[in-house]
């Protein structure tokens, strides 16, 4: 019937029509302050943990890994200390070597308590020798896989799914594009934009391996153009390769969305119940195509990461490599500490982040970022009456109704909230974000989210 | 850390905009329009928006007084329910109307709804309506007893009811011809004479992204058709194309319609949240004006027509859910047929 989206369907269509105009994008989304100029700058620094080393057995989706190590063993760095317990689960490996010290439930960043592994650091460094490889090419699809399922190689951009999971879809040669999540959509965060300018080499050369498990295949490195530099050296990089292009995408929140890039680098939509595989798409954070190249070329599993510790409450904001486990203590400390009392800290980044209520919290894979702010903004909001301007329907990516869907939530309306595709929500938070009567839309949504599909799992068992 | 850290769930950002400088925007856009009403009708115009606009802002704040509620007159939702208002009066409308229509506004339509947002019809549209009825003579009497700054006294008929007793006709002996009604020196409404102004404050609003252009232009574009169709003067009357241009023109620059589609019709409350809803309730609104105009026994339909069609935004609403993104449309049929 009628069609009439908002101003960004338009730009996005005179895109696509070759005219070269727009930008790629998605349709919606918000412009948060960016906040990237803080920690922009600031060149990757390995940090060297101090004290005791904690390494949560649940740092992806799926199972909680099985320690293979006791109290009081000693460990070498590298060495895996805890096994992938079935088919969508991960291997955890020491980041340092020292002793065991204890097994025993951890606070993390989410707030839950999780049993973890707890490894007295010994400074020595010890390591286990690696299967380096010279030349990756002559690897078979199977070897390559095994090598990243057994490195416990997760989505480091969060979701924390195993890769060797995605890496293998049950027809390989539906599969016509890799996409390297380079947009790095989150105000503040400065990782994935630190390592495509350092890192560049192993990233197109982790790219590459990716490529080799798919014949068919193309490679699309997204970023968004509030990223020249990157842009300009993935693509001097990239000038010789045919399979691999880097694409450049509209400064826009959730362009990192894992639909919403899709969607802007391929044109193809896939909604909640379909993979990426299901339109032809792998999608991998930058981090994690870095984590594979590692694994297949060195043969070491992963045991760094880098991190962004920014925010105006920050003394020198920062990007460190440090090691998984090392408590964000540290890395506050490694910052050069608090200006003053920050009132809010975040794990990841300001719209879809945990905020944690202490710093005695162990960085895990999947979470690493962490934003503090001098000032809570939400707190000095109070929400008032919705007036129904519709502005979250305007910026809602999945385009849904964010303000009735949060009112069905709010009567427990579950039938109501399904029908108005309540399911699709992404939890972006761009409807909050934009509320002219700062009411709590996008928690609301996820709240009720989280009971529908308790619920229909119940229903299935 | 000696302070206790704040824990809340994503986002931990939000944008700069607030309900009182949307509000603030639609008072902005309405200025030119409220100005040249002054200059159209004397400076009794500005005492009666003043008068309405109190009256609706301390109708708001004793009720919440009386309910025990925190004050929201500082959203100034009811500022603009109150210029709104004013701006459908008549300039000689007594003072104490004004006032009961105000309140009638707040009160009733607004506030016992659950305030800002609850309301399913106009506030300010429903008090006018409570007024035609109420006080029909004080509201259509457009007479005006005093000179206004270009110093004419109106004496006469609306443009639009001129245009009722030509039969639609916009002849060249009518009093007001298209381009009087365009600068809106016309008698009428404080605020509807005006298209001039109206599109100014109308641009206000779409730059400012206060409105979407969608109820709007569904709105005057299904009238026009309408009035093509079956207006007294239309294509299938037989006239001449060019007096059914003029006279469907004619229609869209008279009255209240300029005012109420951008204005009105725009409510956020009162009207769909959806894309395709907000065309199809431009739409509803546009055939009714219509069928009012041509059929109706007063010239005026607007205001009728928009508080009509608020009563469908529920239904409308229900028929125009969107697909969500990356639904393909097949497998939304099947589930219906299933």
């Amino acid at each position: 019937m009628l069609s009439c989206e908002s101003y960004d369907f338009a730009q996005n269509y005179f895109g696509k029509w070759g005219t070269k105009m727009g930008l790629k994008t998605f349709i919606g989304g918000v412009h948060p302050f960016e906040g990237k100029e803080l920690a922009k700058d600031a060149p990757i620094k390995e940090v060297l943990p101090k004290g005791e080393l904690v390494y949560p057995l649940s740092q992806h989706i799926g199972n909680p890994a099985i320690p293979v190590v006791g109290v009081g063993d000693t460990v070498l760095k590298g060495q895996k200390i805890a096994e992938a317990d079935g088919f969508v689960s991960a291997p955890i490996h020491a980041s340092v070597s020292g002793t065991v010290k204890a097994i025993e439930p951890r606070r993390v960043a989410t707030g839950d308590m999780v049993n973890a592994i707890i490894i007295e650091n010994d400074g020595l460094y010890n390591e286990v020798s690696y299967e380096e490889v010279e030349d990756v090419t002559t690897l078979t699809r199977e070897v390559i896989i095994n090598k990243v399922k057994e490195a416990g190689v997760v989505g480091m951009g969060g979701a924390g799914f195993p890769t060797y999971v995605k890496l293998s879809p049950k027809e390989p040669e539906k599969i016509e594009y890799i996409i390297a999540n380079g947009a790095e959509c989150e105000p503040y965060l400065t990782t994935d934009y630190r390592r495509m300018l350092e890192d560049s080499e192993r990233l197109i050369a982790g790219i590459k391996i990716i490529l080799q498990l798919f014949d068919n295949a193309k490679a699309l490195i997204g970023i968004e153009n509030n990223k020249p530099e990157a842009i300009a050296k993935l693509k001097e990089l990239t000038k010789n390769e045919p399979r691999i292009e880097v694409v450049e995408l509209k400064t826009k929140y959730p362009q990192g969305g894992e639909r919403q890039l899709i969607y802007a680098c391929t044109g193809r939509a896939i909604n909640s119940k379909m993979l990426p595989a299901d339109a032809g798409c792998i999608v991998d954070n930058i981090e994690t195509i870095l984590a594979v190249y590692d694994a297949v070329k060195s043969g070491k599993p992963v045991m760094k990461r880098v991190a962004c510790i920014s925010g105006d409450a920050v003394v020198q904001p920062s990007n460190f490599l440090y090691s998984i486990g090392t408590s964000y203590a540290q890395l506050v400390d490694e910052a050069g500490g608090f200006k003053a009392n920050p009132q809010k800290i975040i794990s990841g980044g300001p719209m879809m982040g945990f905020p944690v209520f202490t710093l005695d919290i162990p960085t895990t894979k999947i979470n690493s970022d962490l934003i503090c702010f001098l000032k809570d903004e939400v707190a000095e909001y109070e929400p008032i009456n919705c007036m129904n301007c519709g502005r979250c329907v305007d910026v809602c990516p999945e385009n849904l109704v964010p303000n009735r869907l949060a009112r069905f939530a709010a009567k427990g309306l579950k039938e109501e909230f399904e029908k108005w595709h309540g399911l699709e929500c992404i939890e972006c938070g761009s409807c909050s974000y934009v509320c002219p009567s700062r009411r709590y839309v996008a928690q609301s949504i996820k709240t009720m989210k989280k009971q529908v599909l308790a619920e229909k799992r119940k229903q299935n068992s | 850390m000696s302070e206790l850290l704040h824990v809340s769930s994503a986002p931990h950002v939000r944008a700069k905009i607030s309900t009182n400088r949307v509000m603030l925007c639609v008072i902005i856009a309405m200025l030119p329009t409220m100005a040249f009403g002054i200059y159209n009708f004397g400076f009794r115009a500005l005492l009666l928006v003043a008068v309405t606009v109190l009256s609706c802002v301390i109708s708001e704040t004793v009720y919440n007084l009386i309910a025990k509620k925190k004050n929201t007159i500082g959203d100034l939702s009811a500022v603009v329910t109150g210029m709104i208002l004013a701006l459908n009066m008549p300039v000689t409308l007594p003072l104490w109307e004004a006032v009961i229509g105000g309140i009638f506004a707040i009160i009733v339509v607004k506030m016992l709804f659950g305030g800002l947002g609850q309301n399913f019809m106009n506030p300010a549209l429903a008090a006018r309506c409570f007024l035609l009825i109420a006080f029909a003579e004080d509201m259509s009497n457009f007479k005006t007893e005093t000179a206004n700054f270009a110093g004419t006294i109106y004496s006469g008929a609306t443009p639009l009811a001129e245009l009722e007793s030509t039969k639609g006709i916009l002849a060249p002996w009518n009093q007001y011809q298209l381009e009087d009604l365009f600068i809106g020196t016309t008698p009428g409404t404080i605020g509807e004479t005006s298209v001039l102004c109206l599109l100014i404050g109308a641009l206000i609003l779409v730059l400012t992204k206060t409105i979407s252009l969608r109820i709007p232009l569904s709105y005057l574009g299904s009238f026009a058709v309408f009035m093509f169709v079956f207006g007294a003067n239309s294509i299938t009357s037989g006239a001449a194309i060019d007096t059914v241009f003029t006279s469907v023109l004619a229609q869209l620059m008279a009255g209240g319609i300029m005012f109420g589609a951008f204005f009105m019709a725009t409510d956020y409350a009162t009207s769909p949240i959806t894309r395709k809803g907000q065309i199809l309730f431009g739409i509803c609104c546009g055939v009714l004006t219509g069928i009012f105009r041509c059929f109706g026994g007063s010239p005026e339909g607007v205001s009728y027509a928009i508080i009509l069609s608020n009563l469908f935004v529920p239904l409308i609403e229900k028929i125009t859910i969107p697909r969500a993104f990356g639904i393909p449309k097949k497998s939304l049929k099947k589930k219906e047929a299933a």
